[in-house]
């Protein structure tokens, strides 16, 4: 069975109707290894699984009366075809391990092996969260390794481990300023996000109650200092300033700027999004910073996974340290590891502003950090920088013949390379070289952000990938945009050689189809 | 560096390209007292794969592994069998190193991943839609609440005393930030839920009352009352399943009336790991669809009329609508979500059903076992894998010389209840399908001890 117009189970003789077409036609519609795959619930079935269990004792129920009577539907089939299943939807993905993945921002690069495997050791993977402090002993061991390794590659006091991802840690850490400042008596309102910052920076001051103000950037594509200053109050609780900022650079005035929003009684959040640019070589904590989140799977190489998990540790300075959340670990004198829970919290950490989720964060994601930081060490990290800045220059100057490059004269950028659709053909579209660079068997550069430039396009090779890679990402990329300034109609079609043409995101929008639901012609379709 | 490709050479080349001596003048906007000359002080050197596996083993031989002893800790983590082919299918490396789906037409694979698990959720929950997962059950449930907070337009939050401490903990932070209104007592070991109460409390200022089923102690209770008294108020309903395989032996919470449905995932396909990372699973009716955070898939056509499938919805997202977006929600946990739809797909009902029932059937017979020592007594009427049990002592004490003797007996309500004295003797048993008679003798044997 396979899929065709209307998304549905379609008669395998449809294929064959493909007008404009002069490819040789195939009786099942795939392509040698592009293989369409139908969803589970058109190949399973409810009285089918995958598992073999033993009997359940014979028991009375004691399930209050509330036995399930209806059916779930969902299908379960075999092993074998669940695995084909899912291997085969697996090759319609992109991912690092295919190819070069320069999405600026989100630092895609190898995830080693041996992350994985530490993970899995029984000792870290098969142990409860509630288990007694002294039978997981190495477990916080673990924690606070890589809480020592975080302090001391940011200059900070100390960090919160349990946020979850990113956005998470934007969280704690603007709720360690509102406490810090409620804690003093402090009622501030404002909080300054520039226009350049991620989505997630407006949006998380305002779940934690405050008012989101732009900061203005100057022509250089960074923080106007002076403007900033005037901005500055007793209203403004703090600033959110990503550096390196999204526009690949890195912000001169950030110790400045720290001192002016201290002077004025607020505090300095940094998303630490872009870190991978500066580990060991800056500490935020030498510029001023009060908190910033560290995105494990960022840096510190922990997988991406097709969208989460992330983890999102938190650094914070002696001011906003006292404030983070619960629980955390401590380390007595004898090298005992003790846990600080809303328990103890009252002598320990009296001011904490309290639990952000269940249990202590991502430790699956601590364990393969730690795992990558131990390999790299402080020499490797310090390479892993320079080699993620040297790449990304090398792609600034080597396409900035072709492509304008909006603040490439200031000098030089830092992990990311920001290009603009300056130049390109009428009607041709950064989202059209996007889908051209499919077609070139590469994942697409981040598209349309920063917002502070036209047409942007973030371009973020991480250090992980060898010149050659590079050379040849440069060649495509240089051969489709040249193809976007000429007009090349063919590009506003592509990919025209991925698994799916372009999707009608509108028609998604307009009639949200979230779950699957068994269509009227089903059974026939499926004979 | 083993993970670093490039060659001193390259480096050369690519500077000379650059028009750069060294590698720090790509660093001169850095001011210069800011740069570090060299590597970290007091932190180690890089190390090759031998050596950091050594290290990493070491540190994780210092735990008790669940799997190497007698186990019964739940309350919020289960520790279920999860069959090999699952953990192969998610270390896949197009799944395990892909981004978000952003660009669907070389992310089909994640993308229809996620429509599998969003229908598969929905149905066992017995809600219309769900969404592509959250950080994890307590984040979802806190999501849940403000989620109500925006359909109902008003702040008062009912939380059940059934409801996991730690969800609770949760809330509690979050609303002193948000203003909402919490009402919130601790549980009392009684065989009644605390439904009668919740009735009682619900008026015209409730925006939602939020239930845990089966609740922290294990209890099982009709949703269908609350259901039907907060409808005439114009509440919603907020369902918690921190359990999701006891959807295989119980009615649903969507069937039973719950507007939202939230639940931790983590049973299904996903490890202990020390509690993260998990899956959180969120569901809701079709009409609440648009208040609705986190990162939904839906079905549509590509330019030829195949169908595919895209992120949808994104105009309440972050990236699209900054401050005024639903959630500051970005990531969420997509890997994970592929491990509880694998499981999921070998289960199918037939197999969900059977692991459901014999998850009942093992802890029904552990409760009579262990009731039957002298000075523990059994709180639950109704349970599915999990009980608690009122012992003659402190719990809390009990638990760790357990452990000692290398028994981990289930999780105290000391530990979850510091504050809570009349709560002290309560211990939290699970009993799943990976517990053996075995290991519930060996329980009960050492629990006599500790209490003669």
């Amino acid at each position: 069975m396979n899929m065709l117009s209307e998304g549905r189970p379609t008669k395998q003789e449809d294929n064959l109707i493909m007008p404009d077409s002069t490819e040789p036609k195939t009786f099942t519609g795939n392509r040698a290894l592009m293989v369409d795959e139908p969803l589970i619930f058109e190949i399973g079935s409810p009285d089918r699984s995958g598992v073999d269990l033993p009997e359940a004792p014979e028991v009375e129920s004691r399930l209050g009366g509330l036995d399930r009577k209806t059916p779930i539907a969902v299908p379960g089939i075999s092993e074998a075809e669940m695995v084909r299943h899912y291997t085969r939807l697996s090759r319609q993905n992109y991912a690092i391990d295919v190819g070069l993945f320069p999405l600026g921002s989100c630092t895609m690069k190898h995830n080693p092996r041996l992350n994985e495997k530490m993970a899995r050791l029984k000792g870290f993977a098969d142990i409860h969260p509630l288990q007694p402090v002294e039978s997981v002993q190495g477990a916080l061991g673990v924690i606070n390794e890589l809480a020592v390794w975080l302090i001391k590659l940011t200059g900070m006091h100390g960090v919160a481990m349990t946020p979850k991802a990113g956005a998470h840690g934007e969280l704690c850490g603007i709720l360690c300023i509102r406490a810090a400042l409620e804690a003093r008596g402090d009622a501030r309102e404002v909080i300054l996000v520039p226009e350049s910052a991620h989505g997630t920076n407006p949006a998380t001051a305002a779940f934690a109650g405050y008012k989101v103000e732009d900061i203005p950037a100057n022509s250089d594509g960074r923080v106007d200092l002076e403007a900033l200053k005037k901005r500055l109050g007793p209203d403004v609780a703090g600033v959110m300033i990503t550096n390196p900022n999204t526009c690949g650079l890195f912000e001169p005035d950030m110790k400045a700027i720290s001192d002016a929003v201290h002077a004025a009684g607020g505090f300095v959040y940094c998303d630490g999004a872009n870190f991978n640019a500066i580990v060991g070589k800056v500490r935020p904590g030498d510029l001023g910073v009060d908190a910033m989140h560290i995105n494990l799977h960022k840096t510190f190489s922990t997988p991406h996974g097709g969208g989460g998990p992330g983890s999102g540790p938190v650094v914070l300075s002696e001011a906003l340290s006292p404030y983070g959340p619960l629980p955390f670990t401590a380390r007595d004198a004898d090298g005992h590891f003790r846990l600080i829970e809303e328990e103890t919290a009252d002598e320990d950490h009296p001011d904490s502003f309290g639990r952000m989720s269940a249990f202590h964060g991502q430790m699956g994601m601590f364990t393969r950090a730690l795992t990558y930081i131990l390999s790299h060490g402080a020499d490797g990290l310090k390479q892993v920088a320079e080699d993620a800045v040297l790449n990304a220059n090398y792609i600034l100057r080597s396409l900035e013949d072709i492509l304008d490059a909006p603040f490439a004269k200031s000098g030089p950028c830092m992990h990311e390379a920001l290009f603009s659709d300056k130049g390109f053909a009428n009607g041709l579209t950064t989202l059209d070289l996007a889908k051209g660079m499919i077609d070139e068997g590469y994942h697409p550069m981040t598209m349309y952000f920063p917002l502070v430039v036209h047409g942007a396009m973030l371009v973020e090779p991480t250090e992980t990938e060898s010149k050659a890679a590079i050379d040849q990402f440069i060649g495509a990329f240089r051969s489709v945009a040249g193809r976007a300034k000429a007009g090349d109609e063919l590009l506003k079609t592509a990919p025209h050689f991925a698994p799916r043409h372009r999707l009608d995101e509108t028609q998604a929008a307009r009639k949200p189809v979230l779950v699957w639901t068994e269509p009227e012609d089903f059974a026939e379709a499926a004979e | 560096m083993r993970y670093l490709p490039l060659t001193p050479d390259d480096r050369q080349s690519m500077l000379a390209k650059i028009g750069a001596q060294s590698v720090d003048d790509l660093f001169v906007d850095v001011p210069e007292e800011a740069r570090l000359t060299g590597p970290i002080h007091g932190l180690p050197m890089h190390a090759g794969e031998m050596a950091v596996e050594a290290h990493m083993k070491a540190l994780a031989k210092k735990n008790h592994a669940a799997g190497d002893m007698p186990f019964f800790l739940g309350a919020g983590a289960y520790r279920h069998h999860v069959p090999a082919s699952v953990d192969h299918i998610i270390q896949r490396g197009e799944f395990l190193t892909a981004y978000t789906p952003y660009q669907p037409e070389i992310a089909q694979g994640t993308l229809q991943t996620l429509f599998e698990f969003q229908t598969q959720v929905a149905r066992l929950f017995g809600v219309d839609v769900a969404n592509a997962s959250m950080y994890d059950g307590s984040t979802a449930c806190w999501e849940a609440i403000t989620m109500a907070r925006r359909v109902t337009k008003r702040s008062k939050a009912i939380l059940s005393s059934g409801l996991h401490p730690h969800y609770v903990s949760v809330a509690k932070t979050m609303a002193k930030f948000t203003k909402d209104n919490l009402s919130y007592d601790a549980p009392t070991l009684d065989a009644a839920t605390d439904g009668k109460s919740l009735l009682d409390q619900i008026d015209d200022d409730t925006s939602c009352v939020v239930v845990q089923y089966p609740d922290i102690l294990g209890r099982i209770a009709d949703l269908s009352e609350l259901a039907a008294k907060a409808k005439t108020h114009k509440a919603l309903l907020i369902a918690v399943v921190t359990e999701p395989v006891a959807l295989g032996a119980i009615t649903s919470p969507g069937e039973m009336g719950a507007d939202i449905v939230v639940g931790e995932g983590q049973s299904i396909g996903v490890g202990l790991q020390f509690g993260g990372p998990y899956v959180g699973l969120f569901g809701c009716k079709e009409k609440y669809l648009r208040q609705m955070p986190g990162r939904l898939c839906g079905e549509t056509v590509d330019a030829e009329g195949k169908r595919g499938f895209v992120l949808t919805l994104s105009t309440r997202e972050q990236h699209i609508r900054r401050e005024k977006a639903t959630s500051n929600i970005c990531t969420n946990s997509g890997l994970c979500a592929l491990a509880f739809t694998a499981h999921m797909t070998l289960l199918g009902e037939k197999g969900l059903r059977q692991l459901a029932m014999l998850n009942h059937g093992k802890a029904v017979q552990a409760a009579d076992r262990l009731s039957a020592i002298p000075g523990v007594k059994l709180v639950n009427k109704s349970f599915f894998n999990e009980f608690t049990l009122v012992l003659d002592k402190d719990a809390r004490p009990i638990v760790r010389a357990l452990a000692d003797q290398r028994i981990l007996a289930g999780v105290s309500l000391g530990r979850l209840y510091p504050q809570e004295d009349a709560l002290a003797h309560g211990l939290i048993v699970a009993v799943t399908e990976t517990v053996s008679d075995d290991d519930v003798e060996a329980l009960a044997t050492a629990l006599e001890g500790a209490l003669a």
